[in-house]
C-alpha cells in the first residue's frame, strides 16, 4: 500500500486556559488516501476546525501545535520552513471555509482574488491568469463567468461566493481539499448543488477531500470514510456504511439516533444528555464517560485503546472492546 | 540650490504626476466612473479646490527677470506676483475699492484698484490672500504625506503582528500622547527651525498618534476576518496580506483622515501663527496680524475677512469632497448610486 496523502499522528494542539494550556485536539490520528473523501464529524467545539487548521499550520495564536506528526504528500508539515509551508498551502492542500459571506475580500473583485491565488504560486501573466480564472469559474458552475470576473463579492449570492471560494481553492489543483463546513451557511437547495460540485471535483481531479461537518446528511452524500470526533479525539472511524449503518461507539449510536426521522414520527427527539465538557475539564479516561449510558468501571480511569471491528472499522470504547472479546 | 528652482522643479513633478494619474484614471473604467460621480455630486467644491490648487501651483512657479534691477534682481517673483507688480502698493490702510487712505484721507496711488483694500504697510490684501493658498496647500499636503505613511506603518504592524511589536508601538504612542501637543510642536519647531518643511515635519510627527490608533484597531478587527485566513490558507505571506487585504480595507479611513488632517493642519497652523511660529505668508499669519486691527476705531475688517474667507472655503471644499470620495470609493455603496 502506498503512503497516504495525508497522515496525522497523535496530534496535540493546545490553547491557553485559566490553568495552563488546554488541549483542544488531544492525540488525534487520521489518514486520507489520494482521491478519498474522509468526513470528520462531531459536535461544535470538539476540535474539528482546529484539526483542519493544524494540518495547514494555521492555528491562530495563542494556540499552538504541541506534538504529533502531520505529513501532507510525504512532507512533514511541522518541520517545513515558513516559505515552503506557504508553497504547500494552496498548491498541495487548499482550504474552503464555512462562511462564504466573509471569506472574500470586500474591496476587490472576485476575479482579482482568484488571479492573486494563481499568481501566488505560479509566475504567469495577468492575461493567462485571467483566462484560467474564467475557466475555473465555468468549471465550478458560475454562470456568465466572464462578466462575473469583474463582480465584487457583495454582488454575488452566498452560493456563488462559495463557488468562487471553491474555484480559488482549485486554482492550483491541490491534491487535498480541506472543506470546513462548506455548506453550513447555505440554504438547502444550494447545499445540494455545492455537494454535487464537490463530488464532481473529486471524480474529475481525483482530489482527496477532508470534509468537516456536523451534518450527517452531508456526510452521507459525499464521504467514503467517516471519523467521529469527540472532545479532541477520534471516537470511531470506518467506511460510510459501517459507521452510519452499524455504529458501535455509544456516542456515534446516540448521535445517529438524535437525527429526526420519519419512522419515529410523533416521538420526542432523542438527545444526548449533558453537554460536551470544555477542554481542560475532560475526564481522565474515555472522554465520553460523563454522558455515556453504557459507562462502567474502567471508563472514567483508563483511556480506551482502538478495538478493530473490521479492517476499516475501529472504535475507541471499553464497552465495544468487551463485546468483541466475548 | 536656490529655493525657487527647487519649487519650480516640484511643480514640474507634480504636474507630470497629475498628467500620469489622469491618464491612468482614464484607462480604468472603475476610476473614471468614480471621478465622474465625484464631479456630479460635488461640482462646486471640486471647482473651488481646482482653483486653490491652480493658484498654489501658479504661485510656486517663480523666476528672476534678466532685466530686473535692485531688490527684484534677487527676489524671484511668481506668476501670481506678476499680476501684482511691486509698485502696486500704498503707504498704509485703505478699504476695498477706496480712493483715499483709511486714516487721514490722503489720495491713493492706485485709487479704486485694491479690490480687498491694503494692509498697514500698504500691501494689497487680495495679493496676500491669494499667496496664502500655496502655504496652506503645502502645509496640509506635506503634513498628511508625513502622517499617513507613519500612522499606517505603525498602526498596521502593531495591529497585525501584536505581541512585542504592538507593545513597542503602543509605548511610543502613549509617550507621545502624554506630552501636550502644542508644547511638543513648539519645541520641535524651535529645535528644527521655522522653514515650511521643518514645520510640516514637526506637525506630522506630533499628529500621527491618533490616526495610528484607529488603524491599529481596524487592523486588529480585519486580521481575524475569514478572508485573511483564506488568503493565508492559499499561501499568502504576511507582507502580501498586509498590502493586498488589510491596506485596501483601511483606505476609506485614510481618505477621511487625509481630509480631516488637511483641514486640521491648516487650522493648527493658524494657531501657531497666533503664537508667532507659523509659516510666513500664511492665512494664519494674516489673521494674527489683523488681531489689533479689530480693536481699531473705525474697525479694519477686510484683512481678517479675506484670510478667513480664503481659509473657510478651502476647508469647506476639502471636507465636502472628502466626504463624497469616501462614499464613492466604498464598493458597498457605489451600486446604489450608479
Amino acid at each position: 500500500m502506498t503512503a497516504p496523502l495525508l497522515e496525522v499522528n497523535e496530534l496535540v494542539t493546545t490553547f491557553p486556559a485559566e490553568t495552563g494550556r488546554a488541549a483542544v485536539v488531544d492525540g488525534l490520528s487520521l489518514s486520507i488516501a489520494a482521491g478519498e473523501v474522509l468526513a470528520l464529524v462531531g459536535e461544535s467545539g470538539c476540535g474539528k476546525s482546529v484539526t483542519a487548521l493544524s494540518i495547514l499550520r494555521l492555528v491562530p495564536k495563542p494556540g499552538r501545535i504541541e506534538s504529533g506528526r502531520i505529513r501532507v504528500a510525504g512532507r512533514d508539515v511541522r518541520a517545513l520552513p515558513i516559505t515552503e509551508m506557504r508553497a504547500v498551502r494552496g498548491a498541495l492542500a487548499a482550504m474552503i471555509f464555512q462562511e462564504p459571506m466573509t471569506s472574500l475580500n470586500p474591496v476587490q473583485t472576485v476575479g482579482a482574488q482568484v488571479v492573486e491565488a494563481i499568481r501566488l504560486h505560479e509566475r504567469v501573466s495577468a492575461d493567462v491568469a485571467r483566462r484560467r480564472c474564467v475557466d475555473l469559474f465555468e468549471r465550478v458552475g458560475i454562470p456568465d463567468a466572464d462578466a462575473r470576473f469583474e463582480s465584487f463579492p457583495h454582488q454575488l449570492s452566498g452560493g456563488l461566493k462559495q463557488r468562487v471560494m471553491i474555484a480559488m481553492a482549485l486554482s492550483m489543483q491541490p491534491k487535498l481539499l480541506i472543506a470546513d463546513e462548506p455548506t453550513t451557511a447555505l440554504d438547502v437547495t444550494i447545499q445540494a448543488q455545492i455537494l454535487e460540485l464537490l463530488r464532481e471535483i473529486r471524480d474529475r481531479f481525483g482530489m482527496a477531500i477532508l470534509l468537516i461537518s456536523h451534518n450527517l446528511g452531508v456526510v452521507n452524500e459525499l464521504a467514503d470514510r467517516v471519523a467521529v470526533m469527540y472532545a479532541g479525539r477520534v471516537a470511531e472511524e470506518g467506511t460510510r456504511t459501517e459507521l452510519l449503518a452499524h455504529p458501535r461507539h455509544p456516542y456515534t449510536q446516540r448521535l445517529l439516533a438524535s437525527i429526526p426521522s420519519r419512522t419515529r414520527r410523533g416521538e420526542p427527539l432523542a438527545e444526548i444528555p449533558g453537554v460536551v465538557p470544555s477542554p481542560g475539564e475532560w475526564p481522565v479516561g474515555c472522554r465520553f464517560t460523563t454522558r455515556c449510558h453504557r459507562a462502567f468501571e474502567p471508563c472514567a480511569e483508563i483511556v480506551p485503546d482502538a478495538t478493530a471491528i473490521s479492517d476499516t472499522h475501529r472504535a475507541w470504547c471499553h464497552a465495544v472492546a468487551r463485546e468483541e472479546s466475548s | 540650490m536656490e529655493g525657487y528652482v527647487v519649487s519650480n522643479a516640484v511643480v514640474g513633478a507634480l504636474v507630470a504626476g497629475a498628467a500620469y494619474t489622469v491618464r491612468a484614471v482614464r484607462r480604468s473604467r472603475q476610476w473614471s466612473q468614480a471621478f465622474r460621480e465625484l464631479g456630479r455630486r460635488r461640482p462646486i467644491a471640486l471647482c473651488a479646490i481646482a482653483f486653490y490648487v491652480a493658484l498654489g501651483l501658479a504661485d510656486s512657479v517663480a523666476w528672476i527677470d534678466a532685466s530686473a534691477t535692485g531688490i527684484a534682481a534677487y527676489e524671484p517673483s511668481s506668476l501670481v506676483d506678476r499680476l501684482f507688480p511691486a509698485e502696486f502698493q500704498e503707504r498704509s490702510y485703505s478699504a476695498p475699492f477706496a480712493f483715499e487712505e483709511f486714516y487721514g484721507g490722503a489720495g491713493l496711488r492706485h485709487p479704486g484698484q485694491h479690490w480687498l483694500g491694503t494692509d498697514i504697510r500698504g500691501r494689497d490684501v487680495l495679493h496676500m490672500a491669494l499667496k496664502g493658498a500655496r502655504v496652506a496647500l503645502l502645509l496640509g499636503g506635506l503634513t498628511s504625506l508625513i502622517v499617513i505613511p507613519l500612522a499606517l506603518f505603525f498602526g498596521m504592524s502593531a495591529g497585525y503582528f501584536g505581541g512585542r511589536i504592538d507593545e513597542a508601538v503602543f509605548f511610543a504612542i502613549s509617550l507621545l500622547s502624554s506630552i501636550p501637543t502644542l508644547l511638543l510642536l513648539i519645541a520641535l519647531i524651535v529645535a528644527l527651525g521655522r522653514g515650511p518643511v521643518q514645520v510640516c515635519f514637526a506637525m506630522g510627527v506630533t499628529s500621527w498618534v491618533g490616526f495610528s490608533r484607529v488603524i491599529r484597531g481596524e487592523t486588529l478587527k480585519l486580521r481575524e476576518l475569514d478572508y485573511v485566513a483564506a488568503a493565508r490558507a492559499l499561501g499568502a505571506s504576511d507582507a502580501r496580506i498586509l498590502l493586498r487585504h488589510i491596506l485596501p480595507n483601511v483606505m476609506h479611513l485614510v481618505v477621511i483622515t487625509f481630509v480631516l488632517l488637511f483641514s486640521g493642519m491648516v487650522l493648527t497652523e493658524a494657531v501657531l501663527a497666533f503664537l508667532g511660529i507659523g509659516l510666513d505668508g500664511s492665512w494664519g499669519q494674516m489673521i494674527d496680524q489683523a488681531r489689533d486691527e479689530l480693536a481699531r476705531d473705525p474697525i479694519v475688517y477686510w484683512n481678517i475677512l479675506a484670510a478667513f474667507a480664503a481659509l473657510f472655503f478651502l476647508i469647506l471644499s476639502v471636507n465636502r469632497v472628502g466626504d463624497a470620495i469616501r462614499d464613492i470609493l466604498d464598493p458597498r455603496t457605489v451600486r446604489e448610486n450608479v
